[in-house]
C-alpha cells in the first residue's frame, strides 16, 4: 500500500482521533490522538492490508511546545513504512503503553521514560534503563541543565 | 521488584566485568542448580549520551560519533548516518563514491563478522579460531589504515562523499585480499563450524521462533538465522545494491531446529563469503572520478525528517533526523540493531542453562558501545 | 631408591647411623629427586604448551627471555608468581583456604613414588602399583572441593562442585580401562606390567590386544577429563566463571595450582605409556642399548602430552550435562565390554 492509502484507511477508521497527516512527506505520517494509540496499533498490527509488525523505532523528540512520541512502523509482509506521531503535553506526558503489540516495545518506552520523561502507562517495568536508577532529570529534554554531582561524584 | 525465595534459586550476577560478556553488560541471573530461571539484563554502562551531544554539534561533525557507537564496524554506523543527511538534502553522489562505499562496508562486515565468530569460539572454548580470525581482520584493518588513517574509528564517510579517495593499487591488493581470504573461511569451518562438539553446544541452544524475533524487532543475521529472508540491502536497496548479485544467507537449520545459536553463527559465516563476492563485483565496477565532488560548502538540511535505514553487520541500523533548517541537527535518533535483540534476550534464554546463557549470548554478538550509544 | 639405598651402604660410615636415618634417608633423596625431575618437566611442560599453541594459532609464542626461543619464560613466570604478595582474602575459611592447594598438589605428586622411568630408575616398586596410582590421585578432589567452599565465592564454589562431579564421574572409566590391562598381565605392579610388555614391538598392550587399543582411547579421554583439560574444561573456563575454582588465589598458591595441573598431566601421560605403550622398552636392538631407559619413557609420556594440548587448542569445550552424558552413556559401558572381552583375550 502506498502511504496516501495507508492515511485514508486511517482517517476512515479513526476519523477525528487521526489529528494531522502528511503522506506526501519524505517520511509520511499521522498524528494520533494519545488515547487511542493502542486501538490504532493494534489495528495497524492486526489488519491484514496494512500489517506492521515490526515496531522499528519508538522515540521521543521534543519541540519547544509539546513532547512527541514518534512510532515508525514498517510491514515485513507488504513492505512499507509509515509513521505514527502522539503529541504530548511537557508537563505529564503519558501515553498508553503499546507493549502488548510489539514485544520490543518494553525497551523502547524505556528509554522514552529515561530520555524525555514518557510515562507509559501499562508498563511492565517503568524505569530507567540507560541512566543510573536514581538519576535526576530527563537528558534528551531540551531545557535539561545536567546535575552538578550525582552521589557526590562531580559530573 | 520483587524477590523471589521458593526452591533453590541463586541469583547470581554476571558483570558488569565479565570475560565473556562483549563489553560492560550486567546480566542478572537467577538460577535453579545449572537451569537459569529468568535472565535480566543491565545495560547502560556505556551510556555516553550521543543523542544529546550530536545537538551541539554540525551535521559533519557527528559522523565521528557515529563511529563509536559500534565500533567493531565503524564504516557501517557512519554510512547510516551519511546516506540518512543526504537523503534529506537530496544528494546523488557519484559512481565511484558508491562503489567505494560499498567496498568498505562489505569489508567493515567481514571484520565485523570475523570479530562475532572469533568470540563466540573463545567463549564455547575453542581459543584457535579467535586468533586466526584476527590474522585476517589484521589485512582489512591495514586496507583501512591506508585509505584514511585510522584502523578502528575512521571519520571516513562525509555527507556528501568521502574523506580520501583509495590509493591507487589498492583496488588489486583488496582483490587478492579476498581471493587469498575465501580459502581462510573454509578452514575456520573445519576448525569451529563443522566441529562436533562445537555442534554439541549450540546447535539446541536458544531457539529464537520468527514470531518471536520479528515482535521484538530482530533484525540483521540473528533474524535471518531463524529462517526469515530479510535483508535490507535487498528489500530496500540503497547505494546501488540492487546492481549486484549477492543470495540472502538464511538460517536452515542443519544441525537442529531452526533459529539455534548456530544457525545465527553460520548466517554470518556465510554473509562473509557473499561480501567477497559483493567487493569482486565492486572493485570490477569502479569508475574514476573525485570523492569529494558532492560534499557541500555548509550542509544545511532543510527542515523536515527522515528515517533510513541501512544493513549493518548487525542488524539493520535505523537513523531518525528532526531537521530545523538550520546547522545543527535537531534531533538525532538512533535505532539500534542490538538494542532491540538484547531486548528479546530475556525471552530467549528462558530455561536454559549457564553455559547456555553464554552461548546464545555470544550469538547475538552484541557490541556495548552500540547498545547504550 | 633401592640403588640409593645400596650406593650408601657401600659407604663404611653410613653402617654406624641409626636405623631410623638409614631407613629415612633413601627415602627422601629420592623424593627429591623425583621432586627435582618433576620441577624440571613442568617447567618444560609449560615452554612446550605455550609454544605448540602460539604455532597452532599462527603466531610464535616466547622468543626473547633466556634467548633460544624464550625457553627460560617459565622460569621467569615462576619467580614473578613467587614474589607476589600472599593475598588471603578476608572473609575466607583460612585454614582450608590454605591447606586447598596443597591437597591438590599432593594428590599428584604422591604418585610419582610408582612410576617406574627405567629398569632400576624408580622410587619403589609396589606390589599395588596400579591401585596405589588411582587411589592417591582422587585425593585431589578433596583439595577441589576445599579450595571451592574455603573461598567464600559463589564461582568458586559452582567451579569446585563441578570438577568435583566431573572427577569422580571419570575415574570410574579411567580405572575400568586399567582394568583391562591388568587382567592381561594378572599383576597390579607396575614393573611387571612394563616387563610383560617387553621383546616386541608387538607385546605392546596397544597393538597386542585390540580390547586394550580401545581401552587406551578411553583412558586418554577419561585422564583428559581428571586432569581438567579442554575439552573437559568446564571447572576453569575463563568465560563463563572466570576462573573456576582458584579464583581466590594469587601468587604461590595460584602456582600450587598450576603446578599440580601439569604434573597430574604427566601423571596420567606417564601411567599411559606404562600400561599401553611399553613403557621404557624399545625393542630396536641397537637403540635400546644406547639409548637409557628414562629417556625413551620421557619421548613417549611427551608424545602423549603434546598430543593432550594439541586437544586443548583446536577443541571447544563441553557443557557439563554433555560432560556427564558422555561419562555415563558412553564411555562407561564401552568399559565395561572392555574389560569382558580383556578378560577373554587372557583367557585364550
Amino acid at each position: 500500500m502506498t502511504s496516501q492509502e495507508i492515511a485514508a484507511l486511517l482517517s476512515e477508521r479513526f476519523g477525528e482521533r487521526i489529528l494531522e497527516s502528511k503522506p506526501d512527506d519524505m517520511n509520511p505520517w499521522s498524528a494520533v490522538d494519545p488515547s487511542c494509540i493502542l486501538d490504532v496499533c493494534r489495528f495497524v498490527n492486526s489488519d491484514d492490508r496494512i500489517k506492521m509488525d515490526h515496531l522499528e523505532l519508538l522515540g521521543g523528540v521534543d519541540y519547544e511546545d509539546r513532547i512527541e512520541v514518534v512510532y515508525v512502523l514498517y510491514s515485513m509482509k507488504h513492505r512499507h513504512r509509515y509513521t505514527l506521531k502522539c503529541r504530548l503535553p511537557r508537563e505529564e506526558p503519558k501515553v498508553a503503553t503499546v507493549e502488548s503489540v510489539w514485544a520490543v516495545a518494553n525497551w523502547h518506552e524505556r528509554e522514552a521514560f529515561d530520555m524525555f520523561g514518557v510515562v507509559f502507562e501499562g508498563h511492565s517495568d517503568m524505569r530507567r534503563i540507560l541512566c543510573p536508577d536514581d538519576w535526576e532529570g530527563y537528558p534528551l529534554r531540551k531545557d535539561y541543565k545536567a546535575p552538578e554531582s550525582y552521589r557526590d561524584m562531580p559530573v | 521488584m520483587e524477590v523471589d525465595y521458593s526452591g533453590d534459586i541463586m541469583t547470581l550476577n554476571m558483570g558488569p566485568q565479565h570475560p565473556s560478556t562483549h563489553g560492560v553488560l550486567r546480566l542478572v541471573l537467577k538460577t535453579d542448580g545449572e537451569i537459569v530461571a529468568d535472565a535480566v539484563p543491565h545495560i547502560g554502562y556505556l551510556h555516553r549520551c550521543f543523542e544529546k551531544h550530536v545537538e551541539d554539534v554540525d551535521y559533519a561533525g557527528v559522523v565521528p560519533f557515529t563511529d563509536r557507537m559500534d565500533y567493531c564496524a565503524a564504516m557501517n554506523m557512519e554510512q547510516g548516518y551519511v546516506l540518512a543527511v543526504e537523503k534529506l538534502m537530496g544528494i546523488e553522489v557519484n559512481d565511484r563514491v558508491r562503489y567505494l562505499r560499498i567496498i568498505m562496508a562489505e569489508l567493515s562486515r567481514i571484520a565485523s563478522h570475523l570479530i562475532a565468530a572469533g568470540t563466540y569460539g573463545n567463549d564455547i572454548g575453542s581459543f584457535t579460531p579467535f586468533l586466526w580470525c584476527f590474522r585476517d581482520r589484521e589485512k582489512i584493518l591495514d586496507f583501512f589504515e591506508e585509505t584514511c588513517g585510522a584502523r578502528l574509528l575512521y571519520n571516513y564517510h562525509w555527507v556528501g562523499g568521502l574523506m580520501h579517495d583509495i590509493k591507487p593499487g589498492m583496488e588489486q591488493k583488496i582483490v587478492e585480499f579476498v581471493d587469498y581470504f575465501e580459502p581462510q573461511v573454509d578452514n575456520l569451518n573445519r576448525l569451529l563450524s563443522d566441529n562436533y562438539i562445537f555442534i554439541q553446544r549450540t546447535a539446541n541452544v536458544g531457539i529464537m521462533s520468527p514470531e518471536t524475533a520479528i515482535s521484538y524487532g530482530v533484525t540483521g543475521p540473528n533474524l535471518r538465522g531463524s529462517g526469515v529472508q530479510f535483508d535490507v540491502r535487498k528489500d530496500e536497496p540503497y547505494l546501488g545494491y540492487e546492481e549486484l548479485e549477492f543470495e540472502v544467507q538464511v538460517g536452515k537449520g542443519e544441525h537442529g531446529p531452526v533459529g539455534s545459536c548456530w544457525d545465527r553463527y553460520m548466517v554470518r559465516i556465510r554473509e562473509v563469503k557473499e561480501s567477497c563476492k559483493i567487493i569482486r563485483q565492486a572493485v570490477a565496477r569502479l569508475t574514476p572520478g573525485d570523492v569529494r565532488e558532492k560534499v557541500p560548502k555548509r550542509i544545511k538540511p532543510p527542515a523536515g525528517e527522515v528515517y533510513m535505514r541501512t544493513e549493518a553487520p548487525r542488524g539493520e541500523l535505523g537513523y531518525y533526523i528532526v531537521s530545523d533548517g538550520s546547522l545543527k541537527p535537531y534531533r538525532l535518533k538512533v535505532k539500534s540493531p542490538c538494542f532491540t535483540v538484547m531486548s528479546a534476550f530475556r525471552e530467549v534464554s528462558r530455561g536454559a542453562m549457564i553455559a547456555d546463557i553464554i552461548s546464545i549470548l555470544g550469538s547475538f554478538d552484541i557490541v556495548l558501545g552500540e547498545i547504550d550509544r | 631408591m633401592e640403588s640409593i639405598a645400596k650406593l650408601l651402604q657401600a659407604i663404611p660410615e653410613y653402617d654406624a647411623l641409626p636405623e631410623l636415618l638409614q631407613f629415612l634417608i633413601p627415602i627422601v633423596t629420592s623424593c627429591v629427586i623425583i621432586f627435582a625431575l618433576l620441577a624440571l618437566c613442568v617447567l618444560f611442560m609449560v615452554w612446550l604448551e605455550r609454544k605448540v599453541s602460539a604455532h597452532i594459532q599462527d603466531r610464535l609464542g616466547p622468543m626473547v627471555v633466556g634467548g633460544w626461543h624464550g625457553w627460560a619464560q617459565t622460569l621467569a613466570d615462576a619467580l614473578k608468581l613467587f614474589l607476589k604478595e600472599d593475598i588471603v582474602p578476608a572473609s575466607v575459611d583460612k585454614v582450608l583456604f590454605k591447606m586447598a592447594p596443597f591437597i591438590v598438589f599432593l594428590g599428584a605428586f604422591a604418585a610419582y613414588v610408582v612410576l617406574p622411568f627405567g629398569a632400576s630408575s624408580f622410587v619403589t616398586d609396589l606390589n599395588i602399583g596400579i591401585l596405589y596410582i588411582v587411589a592417591i590421585s582422587s585425593l585431589s578432589v578433596i583439595g577441589i572441593i576445599m579450595a571451592g567452599w574455603a573461598s567464600n565465592n559463589k564461582y568458586s564454589l559452582y567451579g569446585s562442585m563441578r570438577a568435583a562431579a566431573q572427577i569422580i564421574s571419570y575415574e570410574i572409566p579411567a580405572a575400568l580401562s586399567i582394568m583391562a590391562v591388568v587382567i592381561s598381565v594378572g599383576s597390579l605392579s607396575m614393573i611387571e606390567i612394563v616387563e610383560a610388555q617387553k621383546g616386541s614391538f608387538l607385546n605392546w598392550f596397544i597393538i597386542k590386544n585390540p580390547f586394550i587399543f580401545l581401552a587406551f582411547i578411553i583412558y586418554f579421554i577419561a585422564s583428559l577429563a581428571e586432569v581438567n583439560r579442554t575439552p573437559f574444561d568446564l571447572p576453569e573456563a575463563e568465560s563463563e566463571l572466570v576462573a573456576g575454582y582458584h579464583t581466590e588465589y594469587s601468587g604461590m598458591r595460584f602456582a600450587f595450582f598450576f603446578l599440580a595441573e601439569y604434573a597430574n598431566m604427566f601423571l596420567v601421560a606417564s601411567v599411559a605409556t606404562t600400561l599401553f605403550l611399553g613403557g621404557w622398552t624399545l625393542p630396536i636392538p641397537l637403540l635400546s642399548e644406547i639409548i637409557p631407559g628414562p629417556i625413551i619413557f620421557l619421548a613417549k609420556a611427551l608424545l602423549l602430552i603434546f598430543i593432550q594440548m594439541w586437544m586443548r587448542w583446536s577443541l571447544p569445550r563441553l557443557r557439563v550435562d554433555q560432560l556427564i552424558y558422555v561419562n555415563w552413556k558412553v564411555l562407561m559401558p564401552i568399559s565395561f565390554v572392555l574389560i569382558l572381552g580383556a578378560g577373554w583375550m587372557a583367557i585364550r
